[in-house]
């Protein structure tokens, strides 16, 4: 009878153990093996490039402040969500994302194609005080962003970090890390930005001379969901061809 | 090991009708083999042929170049395409209607058909994309740089033409070539600060708000050197230029002196991002959406 065969197992501590390693083994492989296909599931779209020094300190301090909590970044593939925010999200979006900003909750509207969407100085208005532009929201304010001074100190070892996750920043961008992440913020420049990140905006976006938290924070808002070339996407062929 | 341990333990007597034990014995202690009940037994069988059967008519299995599509040819984004379309089909015949004709034909009376649906499928556009600006009432924000729909005061134009070509285009921005331009001279360091605060005076006066009379006497000539080009020299404004009217109560950005004076010495450059489809990388809105909240905006009150 095979309750016999139970006890032998049972009495037999090399065997359970054995045993219990191979039944953990197969749960171990359902849930990472998927993991090694990852990027079948990242389309072939033009246009992504990883992020500029400055709106990767913006996506930090997006983290740090937990925006997360209240605002998605993922459009899902419905009719409602498409007409009020634009094309549905691509994995393709979030390839640079360490971690993702996907979100789990909307109290706030999603922020994936956010990017353009207003001005920067209605960005400033709303950090400074949400209520000022949109009275029914119940969003904290975040003012002090636009006193606190952003130095580039570590950003160089920040996207090198990212870079040993599998970020392809190259050396040319890891050497002028510091010279785009002060550009970018400014209304003058060699254009370097620009050309080492295609589709990148540089301007003063909060209208202060220093470049601050909230130039960087607007920044990153400003260029979320807007790299993608939609116009060359095709949802079939982009994941059939990878 | 269990059959030495349990001689040394009394070992309970199973009862008649007793089922039997699983056979472990760990310190004396057994445990009886009652089967699951058959009802949970089958569901749960039936869960696993289900499961069989699911992976085999969706998407399941990982391969070497993706997933196994599955036999019904399910995918979201051919769902969401196709949902997309059916209510675009729906909606296609009164949308070509919008766009082919004349915006101005588009009254309760002209096209009633037209009217009602640009006034209801605007209101909820401008509701989705508008109202963070311009609030959800279009009343703006007072002195903040967001305008007033509501009034008939209008920085470009307030025709149904003009207000369809600043939707689509939008003002002073980077996205669209065809974006309303315009910029004001910052003062500072061009004007001294006694022909700033003249200045700011003149216009506290031709506004009819309480002013310093000398001050805006010696103003008007600040004024008409410096300003008067795009304000035009009655002070009532230019809209080819977006230049606001300074003789009226309504002020963009407030009509305090400090205020003025703030603009004067900085000037404002207020921004609109471009809606319509062909204008903005990431297609805002489609012709017939712009056209529809051109008709609801216009019909806000103060539409010429």
């Amino acid at each position: 009878m095979a309750l016999e065969g139970h006890a032998k197992i049972e009495t037999n501590a090399t065997l359970l153990l054995t045993l219990s390693f191979l039944v953990v083994t197969v749960g171990g492989i359902v849930e990472i093996a998927p993991l090694f296909y990852l990027e079948n599931t990242i389309e072939d779209v033009d246009g992504m490039r990883p992020y500029s020094p400055l709106e990767l300190a913006g996506r930090e301090i997006y983290v740090r402040e937990g925006c997360y909590v209240c605002h998605s970044q993922m459009i899902r593939p419905m009719r409602d969500e498409v007409e009020r925010y634009g094309h549905y999200s691509l994995a393709a979006e979030s390839q640079y994302d360490h971690p993702f900003q996907w979100g789990s909750k909307r109290t706030g509207p999603d922020l994936a194609r956010v990017g353009g969407r207003y001005s920067d100085s209605w960005h400033v208005d709303h950090f400074t005080l949400p209520q000022s532009v949109v009275p029914e929201s119940v969003m904290p304010a975040y003012a002090y962003l636009a006193d606190t001074v952003l130095q580039p100190t570590y950003i160089t070892d920040l996207m090198e970090t990212h870079r040993m996750v599998g970020v392809p920043y190259t050396d040319e961008m890891i050497e002028n890390a510091r010279l785009d992440f002060i550009q970018q913020a400014t209304d003058f420049g060699d254009g370097g930005v620009v050309e080492r990140y295609p589709g990148a905006q540089q301007r003063d976006f909060d209208g202060q001379p220093e470049v601050t938290e909230m130039d960087a924070l607007i920044a990153y808002m400003q260029m979320l969901g807007t790299l993608v070339d939609f116009s060359t996407f095709a949802p079939e062929e982009a994941l059939a061809s990878r | 090991m269990s059959d030495q341990k349990t001689e040394h333990v009394d070992t309970p007597t199973l009862l008649e009708g007793d089922p039997d034990t699983t056979g472990h014995s760990w310190d004396g202690i057994q445990e009886f083999n009652n089967p699951l009940p058959r009802w949970w037994l089958w569901t749960l069988y039936a869960c696993i042929v289900w499961a069989v059967i699911y992976t085999i008519l969706y998407p399941a299995w990982p391969l070497i170049n993706g997933a196994t599509p599955g036999l019904l040819g399910f995918s979201t984004r051919a769902n969401v395409a196709e949902d997309i379309q059916r209510f675009e089909n729906m909606n296609a015949d009164i949308r070509t209607r919008i766009t082919e004709v004349e915006l101005a034909a588009i009254t309760p009376d002209g096209n009633p058909d037209l009217y009602n649906y640009a006034i209801q499928g605007g209101a909820a556009t401008f509701a989705t994309f508008c109202s963070q600006c311009h609030g959800s009432g279009a009343a703006g924000v007072q002195a903040s740089g967001y305008p007033n729909l509501l009034d008939d005061d209008w920085l470009w134009g307030g025709t149904i033409d003009d207000i369809h070509y600043t939707i689509s285009h939008g003002i002073r921005n980077e996205d669209d070539l065809d974006a309303r331009y315009s910029q004001m001279t910052a003062f500072e360091g061009i004007l001294s600060d006694e022909e700033i605060a003249s200045v700011v005076q003149y216009v506290r006066n031709i506004s009819g708000q309480e002013a310093d009379a000398v001050l805006a006497a010696a103003g008007e000539t600040v004024y008409l050197d410096n300003c008067a080009a795009c304000h035009l020299d009655d002070g009532t404004g230019d809209r080819f230029m977006g230049a606001p009217n300074l003789t009226d109560a309504i002020w963009l950005y407030g009509g305090s002196e400090a205020a003025i004076e703030y603009t004067v010495r900085n000037a404002r450059f207020g921004i609109m991002p471009p809606w319509s489809a062909e204008a903005s990388s990431a297609g805002r809105l489609s012709e017939a959406e712009v056209r529809s909240v051109a008709v609801y905006v216009h019909s806000l009150g103060g539409g010429e």
